[in-house]
This record gives C-alpha cells, sequence and structure tokens, in this order.
C-alpha cells in the first residue's frame, strides 16, 4: 500500500487516508470560487478558476438577460467573478453558476493566491478569522474555496489583508492564529504600514526626513488560545511509499 | 558532451582503484536537493548533483496547449528538457536540437508510465527542464528534479523516480559518471527505476559492454537509484517539516 500524493497520514481508524500537502484546487460540488474570464463565445464564457479544467459559465446561469452572441457586453476577458461549482462530469467538465447570493462579478479590488488547503484557516472558525480580518481593516473580502481572495477598499486595507494572508499562510500550522493576526493589526494603523516592499534607495530624497516605520511584527507574545486544531507541523510519513 | 579530441586522455582509475575526483567505483558524487525552488510553478525542485546544476518546474494538471493533443481519457505529459548556452565549457547554441528532443522525449515517457494521468482527462502535465551547469549525468538529474517537481505540484504517481547513469571506464564498471568519464569511458548507461517495482522506466545505453559487465551495471546502477531515492524522499520531508505551502522560499 502506498499514497500517490505527498501529504500527511491521517490514521482514524476505520478510516486511513493522506491529506494532500499540495496540489491545484480540485472542485467540489457547492464551493463559491473566485474565478477570471479566459475566454468569451456566443452563448458561454470560460472561467479559469485554478482547477485543471476552465469552467464553462453558461449564459442562463447568470442574472441577467443575455442574448446570444451579447456575452462580451457582460464579462470580458479577465473580468473577475465569483461563481458557484454547480456540476462536475466524468469527463472533468466543470459546471458553474451565477445565480445565488453572494455571486456575481467583481469590480475593483486585488485577488489574492493563496494555497486552496491554506483557506480553512484564513476562515477560520466559525468565520472568526474572516470576520477579525474585515472589522479590523475596513476591506471588503471575498473567499473562493479555490484559494483566491478577493479584496476590496481602499490601497492601504487592501495591502493590510494581503499582508495578513501572507502570515496566516506562511503560519497556518501554528494555533493561536486569529489572536496573532488581530494584535498584528492593532499594532498597526493604515499610515504605519512601509508600502509595498521597495529597496532602499541610498542616493534618493537626501534632505527628506528619514520614515518612522510602525512595528509592523505581530506580538509575539499573543497567547495562543486554541481557536482551531492546528495543522501537525510535521509530515508522519513521507509521501511515496 | 563537450570536446572530446585534441585533449589528452586523463588517468580514469589510479593504481589504489580510485576515480579522477577520489571517489571508488559505486560512489555517487555528492547531491543536493531543494523542493520547492520556484515561486510561480505549482511544483519545482532544484537538483545540485557533483557540477550538474538542474532546475525543474511542473504546471498542471492543466488546459492543453495546442488543444489538438488534448487526450479525451487522461493527462497529457508534456516535458521539455533545455540547457542553457552557458552550461558548458563551449557555448551551446541555444534552443532545441536533436539531444534535447530526444532527451524531452524519454523522460516524459518515462514519467508516463508512472503518474496516474488518467485522473485528469483533457488537461495535460507540463514538465520543464533546465540545465544551469551540465557535467554528465543531466538527463538523470533532470528525472530526479522533475519527479521532486511532480510530487511538489501534487500530482498523483505510483512512486517517485530516482535515475543514476552508469559507465564503463577503464574496463571498471563505475557508478555515476562525471563528464571526464563519460568523454574518455566506455560506455554509459543511465536508468530510471521504480523503487516499488523494481521496474526500469528508463535505459539507454552508449558504447559497449559484454552480457556480464551489463548485468552488473544494471546492478549497481539499481543500488545507485535506491540511494538517491531515500535522500529524494529526505528532500520532500525537509521541505514541508516547517516550510509553507507556497509561501515565500
Amino acid at each position: 500500500m502506498y499514497a500517490s500524493v505527498l501529504g500527511l497520514l491521517s490514521e482514524r481508524p476505520p478510516v486511513v487516508q493522506v491529506i494532500p500537502l499540495s496540489g491545484r484546487y480540485i472542485p467540489k460540488p457547492a464551493d463559491t470560487v473566485i474565478g477570471t474570464v479566459t475566454d468569451v463565445q456566443g452563448t458561454f464564457w470560460l472561467l479559469d478558476i485554478g482547477a485543471p479544467r476552465w469552467a464553462p459559465l453558461h449564459m442562463t446561469g447568470t442574472p441577467w438577460q443575455v442574448d446570444v452572441g451579447e456575452t462580451e457586453r457582460f464579462l470580458r476577458v479577465g473580468d473577475a467573478v465569483v461563481v458557484q461549482i454547480e456540476s462536475l462530469e466524468a469527463t472533468g467538465r466543470i459546471g458553474v453558476t451565477m445565480n445565488g447570493e453572494g455571486l456575481g462579478k467583481l469590480d475593483g479590488g486585488t485577488i489574492v493566491q493563496v494555497s486552496p488547503a491554506r483557506i480553512p484557516r484564513v476562515v477560520g472558525r466559525n468565520g472568526s478569522m474572516i470576520d477579525t480580518i474585515r472589522r479590523l481593516t475596513g476591506a471588503e473580502v471575498v473567499v473562493g474555496q479555490n484559494g483566491r481572495v478577493w479584496v476590496g477598499g481602499s490601497p492601504d486595507a487592501i495591502h493590510r489583508v494581503s499582508e495578513v494572508l501572507r502570515i496566516i499562510e506562511e503560519n497556518a500550522q501554528h494555533s493561536g492564529l486569529t489572536d496573532r493576526v488581530e494584535s498584528y493589526l492593532r499594532s498597526t494603523t493604515p499610515t504605519d504600514l512601509k508600502g509595498p516592499e521597495e529597496p532602499p534607495h541610498e542616493h534618493a530624497h537626501r534632505d527628506a526626513p528619514p520614515r518612522v516605520l510602525g512595528s509592523a511584527e505581530p506580538d509575539e507574545d499573543a497567547v495562543a488560545a486554541e481557536d482551531e486544531p492546528p495543522e501537525p507541523s510535521e509530515p508522519s510519513e513521507p509521501s511515496e511509499h | 558532451m563537450g570536446s572530446v579530441g585534441a585533449k589528452e586522455v586523463p588517468v580514469l582509475l589510479s593504481p589504489e582503484g580510485l576515480r579522477i575526483d577520489g571517489r571508488k567505483l559505486d560512489e555517487l558524487r555528492p547531491i543536493r536537493m531543494q523542493v520547492g525552488a520556484l515561486h510561480n510553478a505549482d511544483g519545482s525542485a532544484f537538483v545540485e548533483w557533483g557540477a550538474n546544476k538542474v532546475m525543474a518546474a511542473v504546471y498542471g494538471p492543466r488546459e492543453v496547449h495546442p488543444r489538438h493533443l488534448q487526450q479525451n481519457n487522461k493527462a497529457v505529459i508534456q516535458c521539455k528538457y533545455n540547457m542553457a548556452a552557458f552550461a558548458v565549457d563551449e557555448r551551446k547554441r541555444p534552443g532545441l536540437d536533436r539531444r534535447s528532443q530526444e532527451i524531452s522525449k524519454v523522460i516524459g515517457e518515462a514519467f508516463e508510465s508512472v503518474v496516474f494521468a488518467e485522473e485528469y482527462p483533457r488537461t495535460s502535465i507540463d514538465i520543464y527542464i533546465e540545465v544551469l551547469q551540465a557535467n554528465a549525468g543531466t538527463r538523470c538529474a533532470g528525472l530526479v528534479a522533475a519527479s521532486l517537481a511532480l510530487a511538489d505540484a501534487g500530482i498523483p504517481m505510483v512512486d517517485l523516480l530516482p535515475a543514476v547513469a552508469v559507465g564503463k571506464i577503464a574496463g571498471k564498471i563505475a557508478l555515476d559518471l562525471r563528464k571526464e568519464e563519460d568523454n574518455f569511458g566506455d560506455a554509459d548507461l543511465p536508468i530510471a527505476l521504480v523503487p516499488q517495482s523494481g521496474r526500469l522506466v528508463l535505459i539507454q545505453m552508449e558504447g559497449h559492454m559484454t552480457e556480464e559487465e551489463l548485468s552488473r551495471a544494471l546492478e549497481l546502477g539499481v543500488q545507485g537509484c535506491r540511494e538517491i531515492y531515500e535522500k529524494m524522499k529526505q528532500a520532500l520531508r525537509e521541505r514541508y517539516a516547517t516550510g509553507p505551502i507556497g509561501g515565500s522560499t
């Protein structure tokens, strides 16, 4: 017996399974995902949802009254949308719909890609993590099960959210992450942030006053309250055996 | 590889039975493997093997380009092996040549026999192997790197694919030839092994060997592959022990 993918061995008799540590997003029915339009046809759009295949979104699967050949008036290549997985066929075809609450086109904002395996941590138990992020940054956040997170709001808010997402992804195996994120967000106000990583300019603005950077480090003493079972930090068994 | 000819034939085996770099006949060159070396690929690995430096990246399963290559019942595996112009002493003319096409083909076919391609119909799994520095045995180093990259990309496989070249130098069978041994040796035999089943999924040979020498070479090669297999598993464990998925490297 052997595992076919790299992952963590989980033994809960009578079930033995391997939890994959990596890999593309594998669609599941009823998942809400964020996609970008890659192709426009007469009656449907093709969406890249990060899955092995592109997913066709048919014009009848939208809340709009679309006429044949008019699809491009509604969505063009590059547009971002929130859709739900409706059907999966044996051929690998992924059917999606835009009819439903919280689904539709996304305007403005930024999409941050995290590993689909980390999405449960981004959302947190009963949405605790995502609520904290929304509350403390004021940003609009839409989480797709395919690992894409859409963030809308002021540039500052967007930057802070992407910073937080990076922290979550890098520390997903640690406990007390929600507290850590909360203290990070409380310790940094929008003006404290240094902006997108820029290399120091040695000669630029010699007479400009030195820039004061706020502490961007998360509080190390954050109490590790068990808000969620941490992921095992070490693979118990090697992948291919 | 490289230029044979004008150069003097070096002494490949000392009277004590040691090779140019002091190795014994059944000894591998030092190998270092790093999984997840690239950010934008679905899976990647960097392998330093002796003086070889090889980078591998895997994308997919994803939409097939060009479309007509798409297969309705399984994923197609597209492999591209390329050697950088600066990888050898004399500048290599960049781009596709007969050698790289051949290697792309044999490596791609080796992976076809271990990857569960039926799980992803109508998609493509793309493997890119870039040789940055070459010193004999780059197809084996490329195979090992690509195999790690596939595992890193979460692609289901029967097993990892360790590979190594065995050869004949100064009349003796030797494991893992370096450049001088490859150029001035009598034979070169790269193999790739499925450790679980003991099956060989790549075997090529250049030069001459007797039947007894060939069986000795295969025996030595399989032994070398098993050694490399352990290193590959270790490299994968290291990648995921502390590190994040898709985090900064």
